[in-house]
């Protein structure tokens, strides 16, 4: 359906009478392929920072025309901007300026990467207020973008730089097509772990990647996408979903562990098969996830309970058990949701596990990396899965359309694409991250 | 030349669909659908997609004709390289038994590496075959050069011709069911209506219990909608069952102890099972669940010899039990087909016979009793159905899987068949 209206008002008469009335015209997206080009034109750099020169000399290695300070009459393909030497608000002025100027000439599928600091409480303030500014800088140009353009922000801690690992990896995420439904956001850099891969379109090669609720949406995708990125994949859904399962296994080479992941014994079974069969456990997708909605005055303890046993209780024993089992490596990449950051009627027990879901992430970070592993979680805003195609139409159309700044619901695909790049080795250095693909929903911080 | 050294031929795991009853779930597919599907979740479960397998085999007892290569099409249309050599076996409801057993004595003889045996069977998609003798006629009109020929073997046809030829569970030779038969040997050895029912509880209680604990997670893979057995009556009591009326027997009036509650239903589905050697399970980082030490075939007269047609495996565990030195009570599990609940209480007592054991086993002692806690302890065929020659694969699966579990001992597995035959066989677990 979403395919559909997208045809329409892109096309033809149907284009031009669309732009008549003033109708939403949501663009296609510009998603990930292995062969295709990182970027559709040229990169622009604007601004200073200590380690530009390093940053510019990656970008050259991966193939991209890449222009300091001025791109002339180029259409552009990529703008980043070096915002994290600015000291006061008032520094603003000449960049911003310029990246107005440089975004006339971006193209379709254009990426802006803002870099920039935390703001901090101990911060002098008027360094504070320029980092907070940048925030909003960023969300706004998200908003202001055309033709399936994003803008996004890496935000560098103490001790890290534009080169850092981490810092490229999240640069070059943000510029790829895998991050087509991520608009508006900020992955922060921590540490200087992390490591690149040698292939770029193999980022998980020799990894063992286990995905938990795996036989349809969007757990499916995920496992599909892993796999594509290198991964060996176990796949893990309820035994009543095991035919889907099997679909699903077969057609990426996978093998299929029936478990129910609210089971005592549910980790001890994951790492008995992954190691068992593919000789280790690199990589588990919490995935698995139910809803079952409810105003709360009319919440009743089977829906509530059920939901946080499978969303949150299950995620919560089960990396107890990895971490007791020492896991040397070992990444987690779970699912939140944007209802766990904004809320969402009917969905308090959902909300609960969701949320809960982004407090275990952060509180799990420091325990995960102890071992040399990390923790991360993606929340997916509007995804067209096989769930969502239940909710009414004209419901749909406003939800898909209407709130997000990219005018159209998600695919399982892009919600799988970043769960693949936090689960990398590339991402370590953004340990504890919560990244929301929504397309830059309205609701949500 | 040297002879071939023997070597162990290993289980490796299993796969099947739910069993459905006849005209349910599965009333739409077809014996290639269901080996099909069986089949892709074993590669699912052990990684098989493009493997070369060394071969596929096992059958199905009732068979469209176009089906004469059932299994060969099934590894068509699956994920494994299609260059994996595939052929159908029949020995009715021994069909799996024997495409197992005959596939591990291969990779014992180094022949094969790997190998997928099982079976199918479905009720609600029969080959309906033409009576004879339209089938003669039509025969007659291939035949017929002419047009004055032609239509004289059409005018021979008259309504009666038309009516179909439904397959059915009946002995061709003495056009007796199979239930009819084994009520006569239940009669002969005074198995009562309590202990047929009682076998059955049994054997739902412990089906419904095995799903409980997730013993089937790895055994059995969803198809068509259907996750479960949909024969199993977790809720059955013998007051339920003691209301069942006799549905085989009939004619023993009082006497008829057979109900549809303690004799399987028609059912439909697939069952496969995963063998290789130990060097391709170690390469391969596959589990090894439990050896597959040794089979035996037995068949009797019950046409004019006046032994029961579904008594051969009483016949068979003797043979094979003597060539392994082993006793009866060896034997950690039991896995005894129930055909009908009489054949299961019927080969125990024989084997407690000591007039039956001298006389027609031809043994000095009686094979005695058995630790009636090691039979059938996850349920067998009268709670989850008996889709004829996918029996085979689902005990061998299951069994081996309890072994692993166990790990120790040995099983005995036992499985009667149509015309008066049966095959047993040793599983054994690995230390």
């Amino acid at each position: 359906m979403a395919d559909k209206y997208m045809e329409l008002v892109n096309t033809g008469l149907t284009k031009k009478l669309a732009t008549m009335l003033g109708l939403p015209r949501p663009p296609r997206l510009r998603r990930y392929s292995p062969d295709a080009a990182l970027l559709p034109g040229p990169v622009l750099i604007l601004g200073a920072s200590a380690k530009a020169q390093e940053l510019s000399d990656t970008l050259v290695s991966w193939g991209l025309d890449v222009r300091r300070h001025d791109a002339g009459e180029a259409k552009l393909g990529g703008l980043v901007l070096l915002l994290d030497e600015l000291e006061r608000p008032t520094d603003l002025s000449p960049l911003m300026l310029a990246a107005g100027q440089a975004l006339r000439k971006l193209l379709p599928g254009g990426r802006v990467v803002a870099f920039s600091r935390p703001a901090g409480d101990d911060d002098e303030p008027q360094l504070s207020a320029v980092r907070q500014g940048i925030d909003g800088v960023v969300r706004s140009m998200g908003r202001e973008m055309r033709g399936g353009a994003t803008a996004n922000g890496i935000v560098l801690e103490a001790g890290t730089t534009v080169a850092s690992p981490s810092a490229l990896a999240a640069l070059r995420f943000f510029f790829s097509g895998r991050s087509a439904y991520v608009d508006g956001q900020f992955l922060t850099v921590r540490t200087n772990d992390g490591v690149l891969p040698a292939d770029f379109a193999k980022p998980l090669a020799g990894k063992v990647a286990v995905v938990t609720g795996a036989a349809r949406g969007i757990g499916a995708a995920i496992a599909k996408t892993l796999s594509r990125d290198g991964a060996q994949v176990v796949v893990v859904d309820m035994p009543a979903a095991g035919e889907a399962l099997a679909k699903v296994a077969n057609s990426i080479g996978a093998t299929t562990l029936q478990l129910d992941v609210t089971a005592e014994d549910a980790a001890q079974q994951i790492m008995d098969h992954a190691i068992g069969r593919h000789g280790s456990l690199d990589l588990v997708i919490h995935n698995a996830g139910i809803t079952r909605d409810k105003l709360l005055a009319n919440m009743d303890a089977g829906r509530w309970d059920s939901v946080i046993a499978v969303n949150i209780a299950s995620q919560l024993r089960m990396n107890e058990a990895f971490l007791a089992a020492k896991l040397p490596g070992l990444r987690i990449v779970s699912l939140a949701s944007t209802s766990g950051i904004a809320g969402n009627r009917g969905q308090t027990n959902y909300a609960a596990s969701k949320g809960g879901v982004i407090g275990m992430v952060h509180a799990s970070a420091k325990l995960f990396a102890e071992n040399g592993g990390s923790i991360a979680a993606v929340a997916p805003g509007f995804i067209e899965t096989e769930m969502t195609a239940k909710i009414p139409l004209g419901t749909r159309t406003v939800a898909r359309m209407v709130l997000p700044s990219l005018m159209q619901g998600g695919l399982p695909v892009d919600v799988a694409e970043a769960i693949s790049f936090l689960g990398s080795d590339a991402a370590a250095g953004l340990n504890g991250q919560v990244l929301r693909v929504c397309g830059q929903s309205l609701v949500g911080a | 030349m040297s002879q071939p050294s023997v070597r162990n031929a290993v289980i490796i795991g299993g796969n099947r669909i739910p069993f459905a009853r006849s005209n349910t779930a599965y009333v739409n597919a077809s014996n290639q659908d269901m080996f099909t599907a069986a089949l892709e979740g074993l590669v699912a479960r052990y990684g098989l997609q493009g493997q070369r397998i060394g071969a596929v085999s096992g059958g199905a007892v009732l068979k469209h004709s176009k089906n004469f290569n059932l299994i060969r099409e099934a590894v068509l249309g699956s994920s494994l390289d299609h260059a994996t050599p595939a052929y159908d076996v029949q020995m009715a409801c021994a069909t799996g038994m024997e495409a197992i057993g005959s596939l591990a004595n291969k990779i014992k003889l180094g022949q094969l590496e790997s190998a997928i045996g099982g079976g199918v069977d479905t009720t609600s998609d029969a080959p309906i075959a033409v009576s004879d003798s339209l089938r003669a006629i039509l025969m007659e009109l291939s035949r017929a050069r002419t047009t004055k020929a032609k239509l004289g073997a059409l005018a021979k046809i008259r309504p009666g011709h038309l009516a179909p030829a439904a397959p059915g569970t009946g002995e061709p030779r003495t056009g007796l069911s199979m239930g009819d038969h084994q009520a006569i040997t239940t009669k002969k050895w005074g198995i009562t209506r309590e202990a047929q029912d009682e076998l059955a509880l049994a054997s739902h209680k412990n089906l419904a219990a095995a799903y409980d604990r997730g013993f089937f997670n790895d055994l059995i893979t969803p198809f068509n909608g259907l996750a479960k057995d949909n024969n199993l009556r977790a809720d059955s009591s013998m007051e339920k069952l003691a209301k069942l009326k006799p549905a085989f027997g009939k004619n023993l009036g009082e006497e008829a102890t057979m109900t549809a509650g303690n004799s399987t239903p028609l059912t439909d589905g697939a069952s496969t099972v995963l063998l290789g050697s130990e060097e391709y399970a170690q390469a391969n980082d596959l589990p090894m669940l439990a050896n597959f030490v040794d089979f035996e075939a037995a068949a009797v007269d019950f046409v004019h010899g006046g032994e029961g047609l579904l008594m051969a495996p009483a016949y068979a565990t003797a043979r094979m039990l003597k060539r392994n030195n082993l006793t009866l009570q060896d034997f950690d599990f039991y896995e005894i087909h129930e055909a009908f609940a009489g054949t299961v209480l019927s080969t125990l007592k024989a084997w407690e016979d000591e007039e039956f054991c001298r006389e027609k086993l031809g043994l000095e002692a009686p094979l005695g009793a058995i630790d009636r806690s090691k039979l059938n302890v996850n349920g067998s065929s009268l709670a989850a159905g008996h889709p004829f020659a996918a029996t085979g694969g689902r005990i061998i699966a299951s069994t081996a899987k309890m072994l692993h579990e166990k790990g120790s001992g040995r099983a005995l597995i036992s499985v009667c068949a149509a015309g008066g035959q049966g095959v047993v066989a040793i599983l054994e677990a690995r230390n």
